[in-house]
């Protein structure tokens, strides 16, 4: 009688801090919610609006003197176009041998009889907190013959080591080891255990780091930045430097009614010239997100 | 002699039956040797006087070896950019540690899917914004004239200041910019870690009468330690490397008593004015300290948490 009453008040007392509890959570996560997606909902409707709508404050919530402008000066802009297309064929490209050069090595690092695995793996851990430094790099990158070519943008950097630990755990977790061992009776070797057994039991982990490896392709700059003098073959984030930022520092410098017409053109593509480079690694990104979670982040930690 | 075959006869028996595991892994040890090793060993240009005539071998001695280091210690340029370079990333790492854990914390408590899937998908955008764009992005909202600033200002009637060209912004700009855009993203290996817990614990704590904060204080966040031990040291093996792009980005000559770091005071030397032996001195310098920083960070982790690297 007297412990049913006890567990009745108790009860009653954990819906209350329960209650307490998921308002706390849940508003909080609301304003967080308002504080990543305003800034950017912002930009949408600016790409939307007129400058000087924008300028005199006038846009808050919906798009201030509706004009596609903006847009028309980005499908203008020819030097982007060319700049796309190059981010284009390098990711693909980058992201084709970022997964053939990668893949492998996580795979045989995360066999146990490899023999020489402990000095293998310390060579591809060292290389994360040591490195020869910019200017030996790219004094090597240029006896090459590498720089200032579009081979330099996806051959010399593919090799990730971050993206070999989560691979290489990923295969030492999720593979069970007696595979390996029933496939060499059966006469199976390694080349093709790899490609018919250990790659299709992986997809998770192979479309994570596809991911990973494309994203870090469309949004690279420092490479393209180094190595590249060329105009045709820069990627697309150096002419959103330039757009963004560069041209940025110098309006305001001119004056007259050219300058004035300049600005306003340059302000347009501020917002549209966001909204068109960013669109496309963003819609790609929530097909691969459902396996963030299924054990291979995990992998990022367990190296 | 004996039958019995030594080690080593085993191990090339070994290497012999699974030369197909080296072949796989040949294509990136390659690479690795071409352009992450065979820079190391241009690391000697720093103790040269390097011409590009003469090849890093051919380019003669300094005269004496530490002549670039001297150089660089006695620079101006030395304390500045050594305490900006200290000061963006002790600050970004203080300031960005919590927040993933705090929000990992929060997703695991919440039972409502569809609320939860949302959030999750929002918070992880922006990771994927370019630091271009970020930059950009900062310079648009921040823009006195037009962009949030301004407006918001101009709501109280007053005039915004220009925090992009402002030394004493550009800190705080760095580093809360740099949480925007990766609270999310970063929380998601503590989810995983969280992911782990064993339901049974909850369950007696339940029995025990523990409530759901409680619970949150006493079972999850414990969990999350070791993952935030190895975090914490690969982000001190970092300390050093703090991204060129971005400060570079920002950089303008009004921030840049505050913008200006190793990196990039590394990259105007060597790229744009070819001082190539200097640049690699101040090069090699910060990637010594880096070195220290994390053997020390992941020592003391190790005696204090026993969680560490190796």
């Amino acid at each position: 009688m007297d412990a049913g009453l006890n567990q009745k008040t108790k009860n009653v007392r954990d819906i209350r801090s329960d209650l307490v509890f998921n308002i706390v959570l849940y508003s909080l996560a609301a304003i967080m919610l308002v504080i990543i997606i305003y800034p950017l909902y912002f930009i949408i409707i600016a790409s939307f609006s007129d400058p000087s709508a924008v300028t005199n404050g006038r846009v808050w919530f919906w798009p201030g003197g509706f004009t596609l402008e903006g847009y028309q000066a980005v499908f203008e802009h020819e030097r982007l176009w060319i700049g796309y297309r190059n981010t284009i064929v390098y990711t693909l490209m980058g992201t084709l041998i970022g997964l053939v050069i990668n893949i492998p090595a996580a795979y045989v690092l995360s066999r146990k009889d490899l023999v020489f695995r402990k000095f293998l793996t310390f060579m591809f851990l060292f290389v994360m907190f040591f490195s020869g430094g910019l200017i030996p790099t790219y004094l090597t990158v240029r006896d090459f013959g590498l720089d200032n070519t579009w081979l330099v943008m996806v051959l010399p950097f593919s090799v990730s080591i971050y993206n070999v630990i989560v691979a290489r755990t990923f295969f030492q977790t999720s593979l069970p080891a007696d595979l390996w061992d029933a496939a060499q009776i059966d006469g199976c070797g390694n080349l093709r255990f790899f490609f018919t057994v250990a790659v299709p039991l992986s997809k998770a982990v192979i479309a994570v780091i596809a991911l990973w490896t494309a994203v870090y392709h469309w949004n690279s700059y420092f490479n393209a930045l180094i190595y590249l003098r060329d105009e045709n073959l820069q990627p697309l984030q150096l002419i959103l430097r330039n757009i963004l930022i560069t041209n940025q520092m110098q309006s305001g410098l001119g004056t007259g009614e050219a300058a004035a017409l300049m600005m306003r053109r340059a302000n347009l593509m501020r917002y549209s010239s966001i909204i068109i480079s960013t669109v496309p690694i963003m819609c790609f990104y929530p097909f691969v997100q459902k396996h963030f979670n299924q054990g291979v982040m995990i992998g990022a930690i367990k190296g | 002699m004996s039958a019995k075959p030594d080690a080593f006869e085993r191990k090339l028996r070994m290497i012999g039956r699974n030369w197909g595991l080296y072949l796989l892994i040949l294509p990136s040890v390659i690479l690795l040797i071409l352009f992450a090793y065979k820079p190391m060993y241009g690391i000697i240009m720093a103790f040269k006087d390097y011409r590009n005539a003469l090849g890093i071998m051919g380019s003669p001695w300094a005269e004496p070896w530490y002549k670039h280091f001297e150089r660089f210690f006695s620079s101006f340029q030395f304390v500045n950019t050594l305490r900006n370079t200290l000061v963006l990333s002790f600050y970004g790492l203080l300031a960005g540690f919590p927040f993933p854990i705090l929000i990992a914390l929060g997703l695991n408590q919440m039972r409502a899917k569809k609320f939860k899937r949302t959030f999750q998908t929002i918070s992880y955008l922006p990771h994927f914004i370019s630091t271009v764009v970020m930059v950009g992005l900062l310079s648009i909202w921040l823009s006195p004239g037009s962009g949030l600033i301004g407006n918001i200002y101009r709501l109280f009637g007053a005039q915004a200041p220009n925090l992009m060209g402002s030394a004493g912004a550009f800190p705080h700009l760095y580093v809360w910019s740099d949480i925007w855009q990766h609270v999310g993203w970063n929380s998601i290996i503590y989810l995983a870690a969280l992911a782990g817990v064993d339901p049974s614990l909850y369950e007696a704590a339940t029995v025990d009468g523990a409530s759901r904060f409680q619970k949150l204080i006493y079972i999850d966040l414990p969990m999350l330690m070791p993952t935030a031990a190895i975090l914490l040291i690969l982000s001190a093996g970092n300390i050093m490397n703090i991204g060129f792009e971005k400060a570079y980005l920002m950089q303008t000559p009004l921030n840049s008593f505050t913008s200006a770091i190793i990196p990039t005071y590394v990259y105007e030397l060597g790229i744009r004015n070819a001082q190539y032996s200097y640049s690699a001195a101040v090069n090699l310098f910060n990637t010594v300290i880096n070195l220290i920083l994390l053997v020390t960070v992941n020592q003391v982790t190790r005696k204090t948490s026993g969680n560490s690297l190796w």
